[in-house]
């Protein structure tokens, strides 16, 4: 298992072509600009100008492994091929395969969301029984897949993790619901459209469940501030951590 | 009191049924009053502030008489956005705030949050054996303390003070230990990404050898007094009957699930920390009820004593007895060096004078650390640990930066808590109060 990426590690292998980098990087959509989250003031650092580009999307090509191997035939390429002969539409379901850091997720176009699930858990030789609930997170620089919806997935039959993982515009924030087929995921589903906004289509009663009911905003999207106020500690103002000084 | 068209919240008329507010001190008029009414079910509110609903858990029930129709549960009261605030703060402040979710197992939501951040550095196999051991044998010592606040207020939520009293004397030897090592006895961000925040300080191996001592005694007492307690099998055997079936389709985990007869426990199945190399049973019952869940957390207490006895032989004379208790590489390994003073965790007095007095290079390592903190590549990962309450995972994404992208926590507690309508509808409006409490939901961690 490498400390790195495999986003890290197209990163590093694209620099050593730097002709070829550049066209490439210049694609890819703007992740964030300057450092020290300094706004307002001159720059001084001369970081003010610095312009870092999204990394390019990476899917892992077969074979997959397993938790503990790389580079050979492992519980990773059981899991596809079970899946690819349960679930026909494997292909066209499935966008892009990741097996990072000795987990394996599988990116999958949402219309399939539902089917695929099912097909997991039903299926004798996947039997992924247990759904770990679901976790949004919000990439504001993903153009199109702004809002990604994570479900962590656990068989305990063959004793496997897996993790699913679903994208939705920022402007058509809908996926659909999983609570036909883990019922589990009902307060789940309900947390993250609480913080993130992500509909569910299909959730028996999709309603805000840590929030206030008449709450504005969905507060764990990055465009949400953080909020707090100054504080003074030994005459001087310590200001709230979101308008601090930050290393990004 | 009286049935009124006055509606003490302010929210304007319900919309059906007589609304009734109560003041105190006027029960008989509410009884007559409903007695009187001609409708044949009430919806009563039983909580958030309620001391039988385990915390600040809002039950909304649709009674019948007696007989729950409905059980809806209200959350959110103790929502403090601490998955908000990590994304603030360096990976290494985020143990501060996720130590605070839920408050009886800290040292869990630690251990999840840096299993997660270690498989995102790579650095999992890295950890010293010594910061392992020590925290196999704090978790332990964790899981005895939670399941001692678990069985003590179920017992005082069904009438028992005398169960409450003796489990929180015996958790207080459980958080004197963690007073002694980490400084504090809640919320003690202790095990830190790269190890733990401090070595054992003397004296520490035969404090916590006298409380398996004590713990082994005064468990079999705490079985004495209830085990076959007539009162308490009465209010337990065969209430909030949840079977393996509803369980896998809820999500549940933990003592929940073991009591349904399904010996599923991370340690075992999925190791992590180093305990495939430690010798305990998974203690299950097969009754899917109250009883079985109490049996199952007193078992587990046991083990968990074995457990402990097999990391203090380690750390006295095994193979753990002496080493560094975080990761040797330095770009990560801040803030092992700190020191308990008597007032709790502090500044290390060598460490100061290093850096000021002697090397430079070590202030400008030390600022640098401190301030900006360490970068870890980018990428997202799920780690879980057993709680005491079952599953607890730590999704944590990563963008490449000195803070966290995005964290969050699966917490055993927030699911769980769904099956309480599937174990309670259709029973006593006095067995609620059980079902809640054999679930043992935390609050500061089903909302976060």
């Amino acid at each position: 298992m490498t400390s790195q990426h495999p986003e890290q590690q197209a990163e590093q292998a694209a620099d050593q072509l730097p002709a070829h980098a550049e066209e490439e990087r210049r694609d890819q959509p703007i992740a964030r600009t300057g450092m020290f989250g300094a706004k307002t003031t001159g720059d001084t650092s001369g970081y003010g100008k610095l312009v870092i580009r999204q990394s390019p999307k990476v899917s892992s090509p077969r074979p997959y492994g397993g938790p503990r191997t790389t580079g050979a035939e492992g519980e990773f390429d059981e899991i596809a091929n079970e899946l690819e002969r349960a679930y026909p539409e494997f292909g066209e379901a499935i966008e892009r395969v990741v097996v990072d850091r000795g987990e394996l997720t599988l990116v999958i176009r949402r219309e399939h969301l539902a089917q695929v699930a099912q097909v997991l858990r039903d299926d004798p030789k996947l039997r992924f029984e247990l759904c770990t609930g679901v976790s949004g997170v919000h990439y504001p620089a993903d153009t199109g897949a702004e809002l990604h919806a994570v479900y962590p997935l656990l068989s305990m039959t063959h004793n496997r993790r897996v993790r699913l993982e679903v994208t939705c515009p920022d402007a058509d924030p809908h996926v659909p619901s999983l609570v036909a087929v883990y019922p589990t995921n009902d307060w789940h589903e309900r947390e993250t459209y609480d913080f993130f906004g992500i509909v569910f289509d299909g959730h028996p009663a999709l309603t805000r469940i840590m929030m206030p009911d008449d709450w504005q905003g969905h507060p764990q999207r990055k465009d949400y501030p953080l909020g707090g106020i100054p504080v003074e500690y030994r005459g001087a103002k310590v200001p709230p951590p979101d308008e601090r000084r930050s290393y990004v | 009191m009286t049935a009124t068209d006055y509606d003490a919240y302010g929210t304007g008329e319900a919309t059906e049924g007589t609304v009734y507010n109560v003041g105190g001190q006027d029960w008989d008029q509410i009884v007559d009053a409903a007695a009187s009414g001609d409708e044949d079910r009430m919806v009563v509110n039983m909580g958030p502030q309620h001391p039988s609903t385990h915390g600040v858990l809002r039950l909304i029930l649709t009674l019948d008489g007696e007989t729950v129709d409905e059980a809806r549960l209200g959350i959110g009261y103790l929502h403090t956005g601490i998955e908000k605030n990590m994304e603030y703060r360096t990976w290494t402040q985020g143990t501060t705030f996720c130590t605070r979710m839920d408050y009886l197992a800290p040292l869990f939501n630690e251990a999840s949050y840096c299993l997660a951040v270690e498989k995102l550095l790579g650095v999992t196999d890295d950890i010293p054996e010594r910061a392992q051991v020590i925290r196999v044998m704090m978790m332990e010592v964790n899981r005895i303390s939670s399941h001692l606040v678990a069985i003590a207020t179920f017992g005082l939520e069904l009438g028992a003070t005398t169960v409450m009293l003796n489990g929180f004397i015996e958790r207080e030897y459980a958080l004197d230990i963690f007073e002694m090592v980490a400084g504090l006895r809640m919320n003690m961000a202790y095990i830190r990404p790269g190890g733990v925040a401090q070595d054992l300080p003397p004296g520490a191996i035969d404090k916590i050898g006298d409380f398996v001592k004590r713990e082994k005694q005064r468990l079999k007492q705490l079985r004495k007094l209830l085990d076959a307690n007539p009162v308490f099998v009465a209010r337990t055997k065969d209430i909030a009957y949840l079977d393996l079936t509803g369980c896998m389709a809820l999500g549940v985990t933990g003592p929940v699930l073991r009591a349904a007869g399904l010996p599923w426990d991370l340690r075992k199945t999925q190791p992590y920390c180093g305990y495939e190399t430690y010798e305990f049973d998974v203690p299950t019952v097969q009754t899917c009820d109250v009883y079985g869940r109490y049996l199952v957390r007193m078992a587990e207490m046991e083990e968990s004593l074995k457990i402990i006895e097999q990391c203090l032989d380690r750390l006295s004379s095994g193979s753990a007895k002496s080493g560094p208790v975080m990761i040797e590489d330095k770009k990560i390994g801040w803030p092992a060096q700190l020191a308990l003073g008597p007032d709790g965790m502090g500044n290390s007095p060598n460490h100061i004078a290093h850096i000021m007095g002697q090397s430079m290079e070590a202030l400008i390592h030390h600022f640098k650390l401190v301030t900006e903190g360490f970068r870890v590549p980018a990428g997202q990962v799920y780690a879980a640990v057993e709680s005491p309450r079952g599953e607890l995972g730590c999704h944590a994404v990563s963008d490449g930066g000195t803070r966290p992208f995005r964290v969050h926590f699966r917490d055993p507690s927030f699911t769980n808590l769904q099956a309480a309508p599937a174990m309670s509808e259709g029973g006593q409006v006095a067995d609620i109060i059980a079902a809640v409490a054999s679930i043992d939901p935390v609050m500061g961690g089903v909302d976060r």
